[in-house]
């Protein structure tokens, strides 16, 4: 066995989160490509929780609802997920807390009395986990050293007895198949969310400001945490509306910050993102998507805000949307947005989701193209200071308070130059254009960037479009079927041109949305583009590979 | 001392006779005070929110954020976090501060950042034309309550005090010595300091006569001291017919949010990064 899918689920407080990780590491370090999708309820004990541990040869971003391996801690794992079983497949569980019924004879199944391996031990109960990743160990014949160093790694407090239990695991099953260890290096594991802060940071972040919120809330514990070693400022204020104006004042005083949320907090932060396009103060917001309207699904995912982020705040003016699909991708556009927020003073969004932030994939630091950091436009400092002075480009030069030669005026009005209110109809168009223009030169650059990016069959007349989190299905089942792929990863402002290349030779264009009313195909109609077909899932899952591989088949019949 | 000047072009459009004119006079004479004892006027920020307090930050030539209504608390906030360096003086209106963004007042004195805010307490939406706000009088009739309010008033101040705030005082815009004394000692006080200044609408709400009648000056008072501080602020409600007590009613130490903060380091971090997925396989 070298390519498969393994499931661990239990109740929420089980720990099947960090056993879904250490069970992905311990794979890892034998060469496989692993992605990790997490499943969880929004409660803090009980419920359903599991997490899908797939693994390849090549990079993967996509589950299958075909499972090799359930490791069942409790009954609803096996109940709610044994029909997606294979032939084959092997279920290891706990007869203390499981009954094992009504499966197909291909199915092998092996009982550890774990509860009373753990009781036996004196541990607590949460090292269940350690003991069914042991037997699994032993069943797919992965050597014990592995476990052994993933292990003192990641269990630095109570690594023995973590071990102990994991041996008393391992050595009550015995050997069924062989996971094929790959010759490959072993990649880092990281979640979407923790390849978007790193991001961040590599581009210049000096602050993060957040309340709370899933998906995004990842970020805040990762910066929080990483806030000592990379000299960073990491807040948690009373509301969004009260993060998102903090951080424009970090911004005013020359700070590079940005703030995350979902849906319901980034409502609360449109009246600051219209004025920090009004008061061209440079902000970026990471929105991770989730269902709505309103409170909706909160632990689950989708792709329902791009309008919301195109058009929130009031007032026309510039700002930059971009959607990373992997970890690779928010690394590098994480950096890049907030480059570009500075360069051109203006907010920029990362829409993210639930699948991307909270999925674990693969990540390749020497993969990434080089970020090279566009300083901000400062102020030359000949004539006498004016905030908003104007200018070919439509970009003033900076200067921020402290500055013995600079008064900094920033003001939520329309205002002349130097920042003062005006109601003047004449000062009230040149600032309007200003800020407009600063679009088109940002435009120009992002010419030099694919930001539509094509995969799978190039020459296919059939393209599959989709954004976000969707590529890693959408890519490994055009690869499958001779198909082409068309990614538009910045949203705003949108490249057109890039959008024709990508899809020439396209007769038919099927788009893939985690929405129910199609919203990037709605985006490309006002450029004139119309779309064949809508493949729409909006339950707040992922599509697996399987599920989409049949709607495509269906759609381009 | 050396006259600097302070003024901008911009028009005032304030009415004659009304009290922000004493805020912005005694505010521009601490400010030059400050700048003769040593304090560079270039680490000074001015905030404020919106309404016709706010134009104050379009006539002073000084670093100037001119925020959104309700806003202005938080701005302040981010601004001396980012840069301890500066004082930040926070303007805002009773409608602003006490209404809209009342959650943001209340955390930064929670946290006893080192900000200062002054409130023009009118106790009336003046650019708005007329209407009641947080501090208006049970009865008042205003624009959207015609047979008056139906609700009693807040007493910020005792809402400051039971928030945390370091820094409490009250005076008003018939008072421009004793406006200076207290902006200048809050502006000096290391922690979250507020002053509500009763500053007078001639317009919508014209008060100078009723507040002084009944204003005082406080003495005798151990502004040290937490339960003197509220026996002071519970006097006069907003409401009922009280003395108003004048002057510094709550002064103490107290560690301020922001020496709390990781200092900024940005080196080596391009290594730092790739030392951390190391610990991710």
């Amino acid at each position: 066995m070298n390519e498969f899918s393994l499931l661990i689920g239990g109740k929420a407080g089980f720990g099947i989160d960090k056993s879904a990780t250490v069970i992905g590491l311990i794979l890892n370090r034998i060469g496989q490509r692993v992605y990790i999708y997490r499943d969880y309820p929004s409660l803090i004990r009980g419920g359903h929780t599991f997490s899908i541990i797939r693994t390849a040869r090549k990079r993967i971003a996509a589950h299958q609802n075909k499972i090799d391996f359930i490791l069942a801690l409790n009954q609803d794992t096996f109940d709610l997920h044994k029909d997606k079983l294979k032939d084959g497949a092997i279920v290891i569980y706990d007869p203390d807390s499981v009954k094992i019924e009504g499966l197909s004879a291909g199915v092998q199944t092996i009982g550890i009395p774990i509860t009373k391996i753990v009781k036996e031990e004196n541990a607590p109960e949460i090292m269940r986990n350690t003991c069914i990743i042991g037997a699994f160990v032993r069943a797919g014949q992965i050597s014990w050293d592995i476990l052994d160093a993933v292990f003192r790694k990641e269990f630095n407090k109570e690594a023995d007895l973590n071990l102990k239990i994991a041996r008393r695991g391992y050595d009550a099953t015995k050997e069924l198949v062989k996971i094929e260890p790959f010759n490959q290096e072993a990649l880092p594991l990281v979640s979407g969310n923790q390849a978007l802060s790193l991001g961040l940071i590599k581009g210049g972040l000096t602050t993060y400001i957040a309340y709370p919120m899933t998906p995004s809330s990842p970020i805040l514990h990762f910066l929080a945490e990483s806030a000592e070693n990379f000299g960073l400022k990491v807040i948690h204020p009373e509301s969004e509306i009260g993060v998102m104006l903090m951080a424009l004042g970090f911004s005013y005083m020359g700070e590079k910050t940005a703030v995350g949320t979902s849906g319901g907090g980034f409502c609360l932060m449109t009246e600051g993102l219209s004025f920090a396009g009004m008061a061209e103060l440079p902000i970026v917001i990471v929105l991770g998507q989730r269902p709505g309207p309103s409170t909706g699904l909160p632990t689950y995912s989708s792709q329902t805000d791009l309008h919301f982020a195109l058009n929130a705040g009031q007032g026309e003016f510039a700002r930059f949307i971009v959607a990373p699909a992997d970890a690779e991708e928010s690394y590098f556009w994480a950096a890049k947005a907030l480059n570009i927020s500075w360069k051109y003073q203006i907010p920029s969004i990362i829409l993210t989701d639930k699948n991307l932030g909270e999925g674990v994939f693969n990540f390749d630091i020497n993969s990434i193209p080089p970020i090279k950091e566009d300083a901000p436009v400062l102020w030359g400092r000949k004539s006498p200071y004016q905030r908003y002075q104007l200018t070919e480009n439509g970009i003033s030069g900076l200067a921020f308070a402290g500055d013995k030669c600079a008064v900094v005026k920033v003001n939520s009005y329309e205002h002349d130059e130097y920042g003062i209110t005006t109601e003047d109809p004449v000062q009230t168009v040149l600032m309007q254009d200003k800020r407009l223009l600063k679009e088109k030169y940002l435009r120009q650059d992002l010419e030099k960037i694919e930001t539509v990016k094509v995969y799978g069959k190039k020459d296919s007349t059939v393209g599959l479009l989709c954004w976000g989190s969707n590529k890693g299905v959408c890519v490994e089942l055009a690869d499958k079927l001779g198909l082409k792929v068309i990614q538009p990863i910045v949203l705003a402002p949108f490249s057109i041109d890039q959008f024709q290349r990508a899809v020439s030779g396209v007769k038919k264009l099927i788009s893939v949305e985690n929405n129910a009313t199609a919203q990037l195909a709605r985006l490309l109609k006002m450029y004139g583009i119309g779309v064949d077909k809508h493949i729409l899932k909006y339950d707040g899952r992922p599509f697996s590979l399987d599920e989409l591989e049949k709607l495509i088949k269906e759609a381009v019949k | 001392m050396s006259e600097i000047n302070l003024g901008t072009p911009a028009q005032n459009t304030w009415c004659p006779g009304c009290g922000n004119f004493a805020i912005m006079n005694a505010i521009k004479a601490v400010l030059t005070e400050l700048s003769a004892e040593g304090v560079p006027l270039e680490n000074i920020v001015l905030v404020s929110g919106i309404g016709c307090h706010a134009k104050i930050v379009d006539y002073l030539n000084v670093n100037s954020f001119y925020s959104i209504h309700g806003r202005a608390t938080p701005a302040a906030e981010g601004i001396k976090l980012a840069n301890p360096k500066i004082k930040v003086i926070c303007f805002a209106g009773d409608g602003d501060a006490y209404g809209e963004g009342i959650e943001h007042l209340i955390f930064a004195a929670k946290r006893n950042i080192d900000i200062t805010m002054i409130i023009h307490n009118n106790r009336v939406y003046g650019l708005t034309t007329g209407q009641y706000t947080p501090t208006s009088p049970t009865g008042f009739k205003g624009r959207s309550t015609p047979q008056g309010t139906k609700e009693p008033p807040i007493n910020p101040l005792e809402l400051m005090l039971a928030s945390n705030a370091s820094f409490l005082a009250r005076g008003t815009s018939h008072g421009m010595e004793l406006l200076k004394k207290i902006f200048k000692e809050a502006i000096l006080h290391r922690g979250f300091s507020l002053v509500d200044v009763l500053q007078v609408c001639v317009t919508y709400f014209n008060m100078y006569e009723y507040y002084d009648k009944r204003v005082y000056e406080i003495k005798d008072h151990d502004a040290a001291d937490y339960n003197q501080a509220l026996q002071k602020v519970r006097e006069w409600d907003y409401n009922a017919d009280k003395p108003i007590a004048l002057g510094v009613i709550y002064k103490k130490d107290a560690p301020v949010f922001e020496e709390k903060l990781t200092a900024r380091d940005t080196a080596g971090r391009e290594a730092k990064i790739r030392g951390i997925l190391k610990t991710f396989i």
